[in-house]
């Protein structure tokens, strides 16, 4: 399987990677999640990671996240080899993730949440003013909409509760956001006001990865699409060049067939941006 | 009903059992309120109370430790047998005693984390092997009376007239100090417990005055809670613990050693449980075969449950220990003056705990609907 390179179009594609990993393997027991994928994140882009049910968007984020460990392949953090053995490794490279079930503690309140694993204060003892304070500094940077930091996450509704996902993944200045399935729970405004985060993370100069099922929200708002495939990559395009047929004929391995066949009568080779093969 | 004051109500329910228990007992023998059986009362709760506490922390990471009972058994006869029949140090033999406890709240933890067997089931393993490994300690006898004069003086010292007012003082100004800092503050903060803390202290010192003075297990005890108040609400240790209680597998992804967490909670446990355990030893005199007795543990979990420590994790304080063996012991002697039967005692207990448990199930549930516009119960 090789993909499509292309011309370089944005900004962001003259850029060093934030973050790059090749030839990404995984397996559980019999199962191979992943298999030789490549993917790159540039500073001040946002790239969307799609495919179907098991495709193995959650596996490649928590590979990234220092959940699990690849088997194979390699990752580089601004052009450096890192290895990440644990979530905390990296985090400390700049790798913040917002997992798809938002790993919230709903006993603690929206500050305990936000700095969770990464306190301030003096080694053991806290500094719950400083912490607060900064709370609000990332909300309002967010342009989220929090009543009071002082309540459980428990009681704030989906979006708000996203939405403190998303400030947390802030805290400690990353260089890397991404955001497994954001707005799968969500409703229409809840989802405008997350993809609006995005979009904040971008104007930031992070690199950003976004996985989602929804076509209508990765093309609002990504620079690049990724499909991955039964655990490989399937295609790349840039947004501006494709559209919803061919995403979901990617997505739905359809290419090899009715999809492909429509795109090699329409267009030459040479200006192909976003070319899919089996 | 909306469901944040269902919420609400589960918190409010320990105070208000309390204050109706007390009002009762008074109303039926006006003997209840005075200096000297409030005082017993206090004597009463203290061991309880301390392994209460023990529980509490180990309901906050989201576990459960049936062997609290028997580790402070256990902890309380190596004390006890190091002091009386090897004629160590007081202070030698209780710091023998709670490092025990704390190799035992190890060993458990590290089955816990290591093998992945339910801390119920290895607390349950533990219960028996640690109350066999009490008669093993105490020897033939099966029990060992106490001699030296320090460990004796632990609950059986009370504290001269000056002395007490001079504690209620110091937490009535600390605390007056505290609501004036909170209240200047650009942000209000909860004054609530201070206020309370400022009040009850003058006041329990005058009925303590008014009896014997205030019991040195007592000052023991709330130094224990205010200690243990001070690690989970103001350092990462405590913060941690409630995570990992609340959400395991998040509090991993945000870099928490969670199996650091349960291992340190676990062994802390263990030495609050054996400090409860030299507690009781010292008011009995002794330490025997029922010194591990299930009867604590049971009353000492009862105690964190009614007091609102939750047995789904993550949310309680060091506090509930307190609150729910005042209402458990009041319970016990309240009945004691009317001259009721244990049977009855038993009965109110078991009555009490399900009231608070269920309390609890409905809050728990009550948090998880988040109320919004979205999601409005109703019909
Ligand atoms: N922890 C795991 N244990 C076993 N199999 C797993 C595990 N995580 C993922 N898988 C398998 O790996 C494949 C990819 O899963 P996943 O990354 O969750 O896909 P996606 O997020 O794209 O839906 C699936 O076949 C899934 O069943
Ligand atoms: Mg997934």
């Amino acid at each position: 399987m090789s993909v499509a390179t292309h011309e370089s179009g944005s900004p962001a594609q003259t850029t060093e990677p934030v973050l790059e990993l090749t030839g990404i393997g995984k397996h559980f027991g019999a199962v191979q999640a992943l298999a030789g994928v490549d993917f790159r994140v540039h500073p001040g882009e946002v790239v969307a990671l799609v495919g179907d049910n098991g495709a193995g968007k959650s596996t490649l984020v928590k590979i990234m996240s220092g959940v699990y460990q690849a088997d194979s392949g390699r990752m580089r953090v601004e052009g450096r080899e890192v290895h990440v053995h644990s979530p905390s490794a990296a985090q400390s490279l700049g790798i913040a993730t917002v997992f798809q079930d938002l790993a919230l503690c709903d006993n603690l309140d929206v500050v305990g949440n936000l700095f969770l694993g990464s306190e301030l204060g003096s080694n053991a003892w806290m500094d719950e003013v400083a912490m607060e304070k900064e709370s609000w500094r990332l909300l309002r940077e967010l342009g989220a909409k929090i009543p009071t930091v002082r309540i459980p996450v428990a009681s704030l509704s989906g979006g708000q509760r996203q939405t403190v996902a998303i400030a947390r993944s802030l805290v400690g200045s990353p260089k890397v956001v991404m955001l497994d399935e954001p707005t799968a729970a969500l409703g229409v405004a809840q989802t405008a006001e997350v993809l609006n985060l995005v979009e904040r993370l971008r104007e930031q100069n992070l690199g950003v990865v976004l996985i989602s099922h929804n076509m209508a929200d990765v093309q609002a708002v990504a620079d690049r699409i990724v499909v991955l495939r039964l655990g490989r990559n399937e295609a790349e395009f840039r947004t501006v060049d494709v559209t919803t047929e061919q995403l979901v004929a990617a997505i739905t391995g359809a290419s090899d067939n009715v999809v492909a066949e429509r795109h090699a009568r329409r267009v030459p080779p040479a200006t192909e941006t976003g070319e899919v093969e089996a | 009903m909306a469901p944040v004051s269902t919420a609400r109500l589960g918190r409010l329910a320990p105070p208000l059992a309390l204050v109706v228990i007390w009002l009762v007992m008074t109303l039926i023998n006006p003997r209840f309120l005075s200096a000297v059986n409030l005082t017993n009362l206090m004597l009463q709760i203290v061991a309880v109370g301390a392994v209460a506490v023990a529980v509490v922390l180990v309901l906050l990471i989201g576990e459960i430790d049936l062997s609290v009972g028997a580790v402070s058994g256990l902890g309380a006869g190596v004390t006890a047998v190091l002091s009386v029949k090897q004629d160590w140090p007081a202070v030698l033999a209780i710091i023998a005693g709670l490092l025990t406890g704390a190799l035992v709240g190890l060993l458990h933890a590290t089955i816990v984390t290591r093998v992945g067997v339910a801390s119920f089931v290895v607390t349950l393993a533990g219960l028996l092997t640690w109350q066999g490994a009490l008669q093993l300690v105490l020897g033939e006898t099966g029990t060992v009376n106490l001699d030296d004069p320090q460990l004796v003086a632990i609950a059986g010292t009370f504290l001269s007239p000056a002395l007490g007012w001079l504690i209620a003082a110091v937490i009535t100004a600390a605390a007056v100090a505290a609501v004036v800092v909170h209240l200047r503050a650009d942000r209000p903060r909860r004054v609530w417990p201070w206020v309370l803390a400022g009040t009850v202290a003058p006041v329990a010192v005058l009925v303590f005055n008014a009896d014997r003075g205030v019991p040195l297990a007592v000052v023991v005890f709330l130094l224990l809670l205010a200690g243990g108040d001070v690690v989970m609400r103001r350092t990462t240790l405590g913060r941690h613990a409630v995570a990992t209680g609340s959400n395991a597998s998040g509090a991993r992804r945000a870099g928490i050693a969670v199996d650091r967490i349960r291992m340190t909670v676990f062994a802390l446990a263990s030495v609050l449980a054996v400090t409860g355990g030299i507690l009781a030893a010292s008011r009995l005199l002794a330490v025997n075969q029922s010194s591990g007795s299930t009867d604590l543990m049971l009353t000492a979990v009862a105690a964190a449950a009614i007091g609102g420590a939750s047995l789904f994790g993550g949310r309680g304080t060091v506090w509930s220990a307190l609150l729910g063996a005042l209402v458990v012991g009041s319970l016990a002697n309240g009945l004691d003056l009317l001259g009721a039967s244990s049977a009855i005692r038993l009965i109110a207990t078991g009555v009490v705990l399900a009231l608070a448990v269920g309390l609890d199930t409905v809050a728990h549930r009550a948090e998880r609907q988040p109320f919004t516009e979205h999601s409005r119960p109703g019909r």
